[in-house]
């Protein structure tokens, strides 16, 4: 195990390197002088700008600003947001929470419905169930969350007026209202992580299924609830396990356009504030918070998978 | 499963024909393929088929529900959304289209130069991919849209570099068991060079299933190019989009809701039938992939 693990860490830090030459690289595609935009109304003023360009070494030649920055960022230091005059990783610290609210309810969400509609589909095969389960699969993973929200927003709260349109309302300060303001950006954020969890878990149990051993239990009488149930499903869930850490990087990303529908203060509206201020540092860390969020999850997932499945434990 | 299905081969069918065969037996796909035709001409035809001038306000017409006039109504300047929404066809097909042909010029060359070459170079291309992919798809593509400026080419060139990795891996996986096998060898025997030996033997022997993940990967470039529109990052108004649309929909949904659902219909439609087409082309093309 000590050595597995370290082999995959050989595997996560060279990736890590290549990945922060490319964010930090990002700054280059910008048009213009930053100097220039963060000068604002002193633009004219030769001394401010050599004064910003000393303070964010821009008159120093990339690789010794990489060096600057890299030894900054393995600090814990992702720079200073240029609007909110905030360091960066405390923005994103403070935004963190909410959005994990919303993802865990959103992946909760997705599981309740992905992996039961893939289990029922694989054992209706070609029925009229799995027919159905499989065209709404298609259609969760074909909708445009945003739109799918906005449609919501119209439904739930400007017709029927069950729920708010927006806002945010954390949840050690009200659980319930908590829960009224984020289950429909939950629903959303989940609903195309369901269909792809259906399909997967639905060809998972179709593969499980076709296999020896289940014939085995079911020749020896085992009742077929218990076949599907324990010995499918059981080796059924270990590529689905997988795949959630994957699905959790979708529910990040799509986090942030729903945030943005829904105006809850999370991650995802940060970047999109961030994007139109050209708050650029915030941006970067943005993007470099999601890849170590990523990369960690998959890592734990790998764990995960081998706690599940014993066989590849020696490997 | 299907072994006693098998047909007894009387003539040698060709391959391609028994895929276009099995392509149009999935009635599914050809409803997607359908629905793409659709969208394409609309996009091409638009400026004939439009009612109205899609930037054209109008002060006497504005926020009017769907009518004989206006058939999907009108926006809050008085112009005419199908006229709009057509016309936002082709920003999307656009952006769907030349983005994943551009992932593909990027990510193809690379993607075989690592797979076929082995060694060092293959380790620093493949990680660089694991490294752009360990950022979420839209995370990735904002960022560059962000950092390249809001326009329309740049957020088309944001999509093409993030989806390009997913084409450097599956090309490097394809070419390396492409490789492996006795026609390369034999290619590589007759004194081909190995750059002949990408592009004139290996490429045509993995089509299929780059032509399956590029279909796929449309769709995914499509609702990108919507949401980058939605934040105001792809296409610029008053040039309609669909993204955009929606976005400015969203202040007038007790007013005026018929804003908000046509836009988004015509992307889940376009989204919905490039998947139908990809999950068809994966049926029809791949002998591997069992048929569901």
């Amino acid at each position: 195990m000590l050595g597995w693990f370290l082999r995959r860490l050989g595997q996560i830090v060279p990736t890590l390197a290549i990945l922060s030459v490319l964010i930090f690289g990002l700054q280059q595609l910008m048009p213009g002088d930053p100097a220039l935009i963060l000068a604002g109304e002193e633009r004219g003023d030769p001394q401010v700008l050599a004064q910003i360009r000393a303070e964010l070494m821009l008159d120093r030649p990339l690789p010794v600003q990489y060096a600057h920055w890299i030894g900054r960022v393995l600090q814990g230091d992702f720079g200073f947001s240029w609007r909110i005059r905030e360091p960066v990783a405390q923005l994103i610290l403070d935004k963190l929470p909410v959005t994990f609210q919303l993802a865990i309810m959103a992946l909760v969400i997705a599981i309740a419905i992905g992996v039961p509609a893939g289990v029922i589909s694989a054992v209706r095969r070609d029925g009229p169930v799995d027919w159905a389960a499989n065209g709404i699969a298609l259609a969760g993973i074909s909708m445009p969350n945003f739109w799918l929200g906005i449609m919501l927003i119209l439904l739930f709260s400007v017709e029927l007026g069950w729920l708010p349109p927006s806002g945010y309302v954390p949840l050690n300060e009200d659980p319930l209202q908590s829960l009224a303001t984020t289950i429909m950006p939950a629903f959303v954020l989940g609903s195309g992580v369901a269909g792809v969890l259906m399909r997967h878990t639905r060809a998972a149990m179709l593969t499980a299924l076709a296999q020896d051993y289940v014939r085995t239990a079911r020749a020896k009488g085992v009742p077929e609830w218990r076949v599907v149930m324990k010995h499918a499903l059981h080796n059924a869930l270990i590529p689905v396990v997988t795949l959630g850490a994957i699905e959790f990087g979708r529910l990040l990303a799509g986090a942030v356009l729903t945030e943005q529908i829904f105006t809850i203060p999370g991650f995802g509206k940060l970047v999109v504030d961030a994007v139109f201020n050209r708050d650029y540092p915030v941006v970067q860390g943005v993007v470099l918070a999601t890849a170590l969020i990523f990369v960690s999850l998959s890592l734990l997932t790998d764990m995960l998978v081998m706690a599940i499945n014993p066989r590849l434990r020696t490997a | 499963m299907s072994a006693n299905a098998l047909p007894v081969a009387a003539a040698p069918e060709s391959p391609a024909r028994r895929a276009v065969r099995s392509f149009f037996r999935h009635r599914l796909a050809v409803f997607g393929l359908v629905v793409i035709l659709f969208f394409a001409l609309a996009a091409i035809l638009a400026p004939w088929i439009a009612p109205y001038d899609p930037l054209a306000t109008s002060w006497s017409a504005i926020r009017k529900p769907p009518s004989a006039e206006h058939w999907l109504g009108t926006d809050e300047n008085g112009r005419d959304v199908l006229s709009r929404v057509l016309f936002g066809a082709r920003a999307s097909m656009l952006a769907g289209v030349v983005s994943v042909l551009a992932a593909m010029l990027i990510g193809l060359p690379f993607g075989l130069l690592a797979g076929l070459a082995g060694g060092w170079v293959d380790s620093l291309i493949g990680r660089v991919a694991d490294a752009m992919l360990s950022v979420p798809f839209l995370i990735l593509a904002i960022a560059l849209a962000a950092f390249l400026g809001p326009a329309l080419e740049n957020a088309m060139l944001a999509i093409a570099i993030t989806a390009a990795p997913v084409f450097v891996r599956l090309a490097r996986g394809l070419a390396m068991e492409a490789r492996a096998t006795d026609w390369a060898e034999a290619a590589r025997a007759l004194g081909n060079p190995p750059w002949r030996l990408a592009v004139v033997h290996v490429l045509p022997n993995i089509m299929a299933p780059l032509l399956v993940q590029a279909t796929l990967a449309i769709a995914e470039a499509i609702i990108a190019e919507a949401a980058l529109s939605f934040l105001g990052l792809g296409q610029q108004p008053p040039a309609p989009s669909w993204g955009s649309m929606l976005n400015s929909a969203q202040r007038f949904l007790t007013q005026a809701p018929w804003l908000a659902i046509f836009p988004g219909v015509a992307i889940f439609l376009v989204v919905l039938a490039f998947n139908l087409v990809g999950d068809g082309l994966r049926d029809a093309l791949d002998p591997r992939s069992e048929r569901r």
